[in-house]
């Protein structure tokens, strides 16, 4: 019988065949945990008296949530982090280096490896054909400690995806409709398997952002066949020797398969509070938009600010909308510099957050007042999620939140 | 694991980690104590300061969604609730849960209301609305979880074993 992309790596991880529903031990290849998880992970590890990691070079600590710090109770937990880099030479990502799981894709995973990560959108890197999931501090503390982690093999809903995008229309208009389709929790457990003409076609860029998006669905990853796509992007970061091509067999077996036409898609939007609530773009015109935020690890990437700067080139965003991007990494930040596309937000009135997290967690950078409404660009509106639970926030993809930004209002980018 | 009774508060449907254990305590997180004193404070604001220990949590739909913060099952089990029962949980939160030896029991919380009295038997399987006296079937856990709450949770299971001793 034909192996999904999941039962392919955690077999060889677990050293046996594998079908959906077993459980196993199976060999971790990187572990990553950042500011929020970190320290709870570090106080798991010395409760078991683990002072050491399994394999320093593939054991991440990322400052990223709240970077730089806001507040001392913060920068204490920073403190603990990097004291505990230092002890264990793992590797440390400072603040100002980037969001992890954009970090994870560029430097550190590669195809055919089990990433766990302290942080539930840890399936991004799903797109580089890995089995990467998130898990809490306690799994992913004894999972550096140990190299190894228990896992039960998903079973895969298989999403076909065909035709050609609109005009400014894309993957997170895809993603967004998929989950109002099967619901918050309509694939919990699940893996997504991502296929398909329109997949084949589509940028890392675009590929992240649909894993990044499985855990909104209550997926257990999202994950993508390793290509030319995924080589190519590889050999750019300097690491064409991680490629290694990885497929599912055609006749692996389902549990489910959702076929979706692309071209039938519109820029779509979830509303207030819960991912699966989307109307499409258009619906939403009368709802006034306080702050646009473009960055996140869901559409942080140089093609997103490309797509914004597009639409935001000599333009000015709204007068009573205030606009903040964030380069979701270092390198991000650099190439997005390098191409006059920073220059051209802060002309049109954006404020440069770090590379990071930014606002989207709600700890600094951009918190919402009570009765403000955001357009925002990252995987989540949950009440309360960006630091104030009278705040109402909607999500879209880069091209809506720009074109929002400058109407002041949310809008259609379908139409410009 | 022994027969828990307690009074039930009722959540609703999608109740996230983020309703748990907000992202603007995120300073607490260090703090765990002082967490608990919030915890589900933007589902409901009465929660945290007038539950009992003992109490239990019904919720609906997939509780516990969201993120992979551990402590939001974290200061659930400080604050004292004996178990979390759903119609069903958000995939993270579940195994954090198990994790840490917070009890979850999957049933239909339709059969519960506001402040009924609740009995659960863990060991056995069983849950009783003592109020309405009905019993409520449950959907067992996996038994690497069960294995892993009966030792305490998986930082127990490891300081006895130095390994995964689970299969
Ligand atoms: S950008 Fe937002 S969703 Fe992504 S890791 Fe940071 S806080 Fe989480």
């Amino acid at each position: 019988m034909g192996k999904t992309l999941s039962e392919k790596i955690i077999g060889k991880h677990s050293s046996k065949e594998v079908k959906a529903g077993d459980f196993v031990i199976a060999k971790v290849d990187v572990a990553a945990v950042q500011d929020g998880t970190g320290p709870l992970t570090i106080d798991k590890m010395s409760e078991v008296n683990l002072t050491q990691v399994k394999n320093p070079e593939k054991t991440v600590l990322f400052i990223d949530h709240a970077a730089p710090s806001p507040r001392k109770e913060l920068s204490n937990a920073h403190k603990k982090l990097r004291e505990f880099a230092k002890k264990t030479g793992s590797i440390l990502s400072e603040a100002g280096e980037g969001v992890c799981h954009q970090r994870l894709v560029e430097d550190f995973v590669a195809p055919g490896n089990i990433l766990i990560g302290a942080d539930s959108h840890t399936c991004t890197s799903g797109a580089l054909g890995a089995f990467a999931t998130g898990m809490g501090s306690t799994d992913v503390g004894i999972g550096m400690a140990l190299g190894k982690a228990w896992l039960k093999v998903p079973e895969t809903f298989k999403i076909e995806v065909f035709g050609e995008f609109g005009h400014n229309v894309g993957p997170k208009d895809l993603i967004l409709s998929l989950i109002s389709k099967i619901g918050s929790d309509g694939a919990t457990y699940k893996a997504l398997e991502f296929c398909g003409k329109t997949i084949e076609k589509m940028d890392m860029s675009g590929r992240f952002t649909l894993c990044n998006m499985a855990v909104e669905a209550g997926a257990k990853t999202g994950i993508i066949a390793s290509d030319e796509t995924t080589k190519k992007y590889l050999a750019m970061r300097n690491r064409e020797e991680d490629f290694k091509e990885i497929k599912a067999d055609n006749d692996a077996v389902y549990e489910k398969i959702i076929k979706i036409d692309a071209s039938k898609l519109k820029p779509t939007v979830s509303c207030p509070h819960t991912v699966d609530n989307t109307a499409g773009a258009t619906e939403l015109n009368n709802i006034k938009v306080h702050q646009v935020f473009i960055g996140s690890c869901t559409n942080g990437r140089i093609e997103d600010l490309k797509i914004a700067a597009s639409i935001l080139k000599d333009k000015k965003r709204n007068f009573n909308t205030r606009l903040l991007i964030s380069p979701a990494s270092k390198d991000i930040f650099i190439q997005a510099l390098q191409e006059g596309l920073i220059e051209i937000f802060v002309k049109a009135g954006a404020a440069i957050v770090t590379p990071g997290c930014g606002p989207c967690v709600g700890v600094h950078a951009g918190i919402l007042g009570d009765g403000e409404v955001c357009l925002s660009t990252q995987n989540r509106n949950f009440k309360g999620r960006m630091g104030n639970p009278e705040g109402l926030i909607y999500l879209s993809s880069p091209a809506t939140a720009a074109y929002s930004a400058m109407l002041g209002y949310i809008a259609d980018p379908g139409n410009i | 694991m022994s027969i828990k009774k307690g009074t039930a508060w009722k959540f609703g449907d999608d109740i996230s980690t983020d309703h748990i254990a907000p992202g603007r305590l995120f300073h607490l997180r260090t703090n765990l104590p002082e967490l608990a004193k919030h915890v589900l404070e933007d589902a409901r604001k009465d929660f945290a300061s007038e539950m009992k220990k003992g109490d239990f949590i019904a919720a609906g739909r997939n509780f516990g969604l969201g993120s992979s913060r551990e402590h939001a099952p974290a200061i659930i089990k400080l604050s004292g609730v004996s178990g979390v029962l759903a119609k069903s949980f958000a995939r993270i939160f579940f195994r954090n849960s198990i994790n840490i030896g917070l009890s979850l029991i999957e049933c239909n919380t339709d059969l519960i209301d506001e402040k009924n009295e609740i009995e659960v038997d863990l060991k056995n399987g069983i849950v009783k609305n003592l109020s309405s006296d009905i019993e409520i079937p449950i959907t067992p856990l996996p038994d690497i979880m069960i294995k892993i709450l009966n030792e305490g949770g998986l930082v127990e299971h490891i300081r006895k074993h130095r390994d995964f001793q689970l299969l």
